[in-house]
């Protein structure tokens, strides 16, 4: 029965919220006219709470940021959660997202792991190790320039290479493959690194004395640091830095939870709906740890429009507002006479349809009570 | 090793950088060396820092030893009865002075029931971790810091006795508080700063009570009887100047009464209060635009004086008259000379400032308020003994803030009123609140502070017992006769067309691109075209170009000087300032054509 009446509102209501009614209805007994006047008043209040046309969405939406953002302490950095990561939030990480910077400040990552592995402490180790970067200059027992000979040597510290479970080949062949005009040459555990060419001469050897020693051996390219932390009853692995494609590689991680706060590097990975996903769940993590209140459909909107065009687009000069159709709009907004100077050199024609240009000119905006126009033309006066 | 530095110089280096420091101090406890030097040592750098130079912030401190203070009961005897004296206490190694650094390497007890073994030091008092105007909050450790910021900063606002020769002074923006008292809850520092010569603010009695809304939002009721009674008033001060200069070729200002044929001459009306040397006499009431010096000046240039004949013709008016929106009575009058030795007239204008709505009070804890409205004193709320407070305060105002010294004062100036006593408030050491409220029980009131109030206009009982005591309270320099400010039509810029800015200037008030958004968001599109009408303007544009074309008021028709007298021009409304934009796009060689289309 409620099914019939289900099936009329289709298309006039959202399937979710018939849904939720179906399975509300089915636990108790209803009698048509009952159910009928269910679905009436939904209908009602589902189009009461529908945004009229002509609504200035855009401005409800900036000074709903605008004002609570004023009260944003800024205070900047905070320890999330046990763990010792430093995390930048408040007003400095909300102007991050909404300017899409290319690299968060704070690059953190949260890992989850698949099903035996996230309870099974022994095994974090091995994970850990797989995904914690480690560089040379983590595992040498010493680093040093022959002046006489003109080359470079290190020796490797094979104790602490154990302990982070790196096999000394893997190593050995890292630097290796890293430095392909190196001749590298093996004595007693001792390396020696000799440039092929002898040009450059001592600052050459300064450079590659430090190129050494920044050469990752082991783990994934970016990932400083790996915490554990014990989260509704499995393991998590907080990680500062980020590389969700490398991270999502390995075997134990469960890629389908993972997540990053690089949005660049989510819409490159995982495409553009899921940066949308991760800039409204990274705008109200900030909102929600300053204690603030801000509908949650502010956030997604405003989430819409840096990725309507498929990629993600910043609130600023060079963003959206290059998007915008009116040259005035355009120019009304920081570096007008640039904007201004390329829209004559094209002969851009403004066809004064939106607020900005009609503030200017001085005419009512096409908003609220000016919006509604006439359709018909009204048939010209005939020239006296 | 460590490297050592005098005064930022490196001069060497020493193997024991603590025991070199301890001999040091040492050695200047004795007075080996000079009490001035400072010494101290950071660990980080593993530095040692001599420090010689002046402009260094110092101040003095108790020296413990072994957990004990080395100033005692007998040195204070000593002290009291002048046979020591503070030089003594240094030169005798009991107190002495620590700069920034030094302060760093010490560990500083606060009252000597801290006092621990490892304490190098002690405050003379621990209301010395309070600066000057904040010391003279009574009750301070009662309060959060942050009120105790807004309590001083308030404070430095208070009207008073300014200075004690104000009446030969000639200062800009000055108020003089006409009844000044000194405080019933004093602290220590009113003591020492002689308070009570220079005083800024008066007792009244308080009651903590809402009064129609009236007083919402930190407002404050008045009491009108207490306003004829004089509570409150202040003149306010302003001087008023003008030279007379010398020009080239022996041209020269006249102050005079000008003459009917000089330039700008203004209507007689304005010129009654002169005398015949053309200053106004004192005490003289004068209003705005009211001349208090009249002035001429030679004209501009000296080619005016060719094409007409009679010298005095040309001369300007340049008078000195009484500012827009301010009136006042002429004080005194001055006739000097300047640096140049020019003549010079200052005159000093008088105003009597009786409280009115919109007036700024404050407590002193950075509880400030306006007067939201002065209430007959037949309609205040009175008590059963018959007391009718000065002043209504919102309790709203207390919860959030944390304010509790404010209260305490309340109790505290009750007690002194009662008694006759002046209380003290000193933070830290002040008369115990426990005392105050028992004292407050003995003169008959009740410990709480409370009293049987009734409703001034119906008459009825208040429910509730309301809290009413005495407090020192405090004008502030924010009066609204000189801030208040409206406007419908004025001035307007040259330029833009736009009104012009500022109160002294009769300007108008921006509805600012913010403001804009407000009511872009209504949607009240109509409302918002109409407030920024102030510019707009009838442009007549060519339909063939599409540029401005010029209207000829003679022939009573608009023609394009570039499309000649056949185009069709059409005039649109816009405002003042696109036109401006109009204009700047063509200078950078942009053509900005416009379409014009029928919008209907």
């Amino acid at each position: 029965m409620i099914d019939e009446i289900a099936k009329q509102y289709e298309g006039r209501l959202p399937t979710p919220l018939i849904e939720e009614v179906k399975k509300e209805a089915k636990e108790v007994k209803l009698t048509r006219a009952q159910g009928e006047a269910i679905f009436a008043k939904l209908e009602q209040k589902y189009k009461y709470a529908r945004i009229q046309p002509g609504e200035a969405i855009g401005i409800v939406t900036a000074e709903s940021f605008g004002e609570p953002g004023t009260q944003m302490t800024l205070r900047t950095f905070h320890f999330a959660g046990v763990a010792e990561v430093n995390v930048t939030l408040g007003l400095p990480r909300l102007i991050e997202i909404f300017d899409a910077r290319k690299e968060p400040s704070t690059p953190l990552m949260v890992i989850y792991l698949k099903k035996p592995f996230n309870k099974d402490e022994k095994s974090l180790e091995k994970i850990i190790a797989q995904i914690k970067e480690i560089r040379v200059h983590e595992v040498l027992t010493e680093i040093s320039i022959n002046l006489l000979k003109l080359h470079v040597e290190y020796v490797l510290n094979k104790k602490r290479m154990k302990e982070l479970g790196i096999p000394e080949e893997s190593a050995i062949k890292a630097i290796k493959d890293a430095l392909k005009t190196i001749d590298i040459i093996e004595k007693d555990s001792r390396y020696t690194a000799t440039p092929k060419s002898k040009e450059g001469g001592l600052p050459a050897l300064y450079t590659l004395k430090e190129r050494i020693k920044e050469v990752k051996v082991n783990g994934i390219e970016g990932i400083q640091d790996v915490i554990p932390k014990m989260e509704n009853n499995e393991i998590i692995l907080l990680a500062s830095g980020s590389n969700l494609k490398d991270v999502s590689k390995i075997e134990q991680v469960d890629f389908t939870r993972t997540t990053t706060n690089n949005i660049f590097e989510v819409a490159k990975n995982l495409g553009i709906e899921a940066a949308r996903q991760t800039i409204i769940a990274e705008a109200s993590k900030v909102i929600q740890e300053q204690g603030l209140d801000i509908d949650i459909r502010h956030i997604m909107f405003i989430s819409d429009l840096m990725t309507a065009k498929g990629e993600i687009k910043g609130i600023t000069r060079s963003g959206i507002t290059e998007e915008k159709e009116s040259v005035l709009a355009r120019a009304s907004f920081e570096t007008p006479i640039r904007h201004l100077i390329n829209a004559s050199l094209i002969g851009e024609v403004d066809m004064l349809n939106s607020v900005v240009e009609n503030v200017m000119i001085n005419q009512p905006i096409p908003l609220g009570t000016g919006l509604p126009s006439l359709i018909t033309k009204l048939a010209k006066e005939s020239k006296k | 090793m460590s490297d050592v530095y005098l005064d930022e110089k490196y001069v060497g280096t020493i193997e024991h950088p603590k025991e070199f420091l301890k001999s040091f101090i040492e050695e200047r406890r004795k007075q080996k060396i000079h009490a001035t030097v400072n010494v101290s040592y950071e660990s980080e750098f593993d530095e040692v820092s001599i420090h010689t130079a002046t402009g260094r912030v110092r101040r003095p401190l108790i020296i413990v030893e072994n957990g004990k203070a080395l100033l005692t009961e007998e040195h204070l005897k000593k002290l009291s009865s002048s046979d020591m004296r503070w030089q003594d206490l240094i030169e005798q190694g009991i107190i002495e002075y620590l700069d920034a650094n030094e302060e760093e390497n010490t560990l500083v007890a606060l009252t000597e029931r801290d006092l621990t073994k490892e304490h190098t030091h002690m405050e003379i008092d621990a209301i010395t971790i309070l600066g000057l105007i904040t010391s003279l909050v009574p009750y301070a450790n009662f309060g959060q810091s942050s009120r105790l910021n807004r309590g001083s900063k308030t404070q430095k606002q208070a009207l008073g006795l300014y200075a004690s020769n104000y009446l030969l002074r000639m200062d800009t923006d000055i108020s003089l508080l006409q009844y000044p008292q000194r405080p019933i809850v004093k602290t220590f520092m009113h003591d020492i700063s002689k308070y009570d010569k220079h005083p800024c603010g008066q007792n009244v009695t308080i009651a903590l009570l809402s009064y129609d809304g009236y007083n919402m939002q930190d407002a404050l009721i008045v009491n009108e009887g207490s306003v004829q009674r004089g509570f409150a008033r202040s003149f306010y001060f302003r001087p008023y100047n003008a030279d007379e200069l010398r020009y080239q070729g022996g041209l020269i200002d006249e102050i005079g009464v000008p003459d009917k044929e000089v330039k700008a001459y203004r209507s007689e009306e304005d010129y009654k209060f002169l005398e015949d040397d053309g200053i106004v006499f004192p005490e003289a009431k004068v209003k705005e635009d009211d001349v208090l010096i009249g002035k001429t000046s030679p004209p501009r240039f000296l080619g005016e004086m060719e094409e007409f004949s009679i010298a005095a013709n040309t001369r300007r008016e340049s008078s000195i008259a009484v500012k827009h929106g301010e009136h006042g009575i002429v004080d005194m009058v001055i006739l000097t000379e300047n640096d140049e030795g020019n003549k010079l007239i200052q005159i000093r204008l008088r105003d009597q400032r009786i409280p009115e709505p919109g007036d700024k009070f404050a407590s002193r804890y950075g509880q400030k308020g306006v007067i939201g409205r002065i209430v007959p004193q037949a309609d205040m709320p009175f008590t059963a003994s018959g007391i009718v407070p000065d002043i209504i305060f919102s309790p709203h105002s207390i919860p959030s803030r944390m304010t509790i010294s404010h209260l305490i004062e309340v109790i505290g100036g009750k007690v002194g009123a009662l008694s006759g006593r002046l209380i003290d408030g000193t933070t830290f050491s002040a008369e115990s609140e426990k005392d105050l409220r028992k004292e407050l029980l003995k003169s008959g009131f009740r410990e709480n502070g409370t009293e049987r109030m009734y409703n001034g206009i119906t008459g009825e009982e208040f429910k509730a017992n309301i809290y009413v005591g005495n407090m020192y309270y405090l004008k502030l320099k924010h009066m609204v006769a000189n801030k208040m400010h409206a406007r419908a039509s004025g001035k307007i810029q040259l330029l833009t067309r736009q009104p012009i800015e500022g109160r002294s200037a009769g300007g108008g008030l921006r509805l600012g691109e913010m403001e804009k958004d407000c009511l872009v968001a209504h949607g009240a599109s109509l409302l918002l075209k109409e407030r920024f009408d102030s510019d707009k303007t009838i442009l007549h544009i060519c339909e063939t170009c599409g540029m401005v074309a010029i209207f000829d008021w003679l022939k009573k028709r608009a023609t394009c000087p570039k499309c000649g007298a056949n185009a069709e021009v059409n005039s649109i409304e816009m405002s003042y300032a696109f036109k401006l934009l109009l204009d700047e796009l063509k200078s950078l060689i942009i053509y900005p054509k416009i379409n014009l289309k029928n919008k209907y």
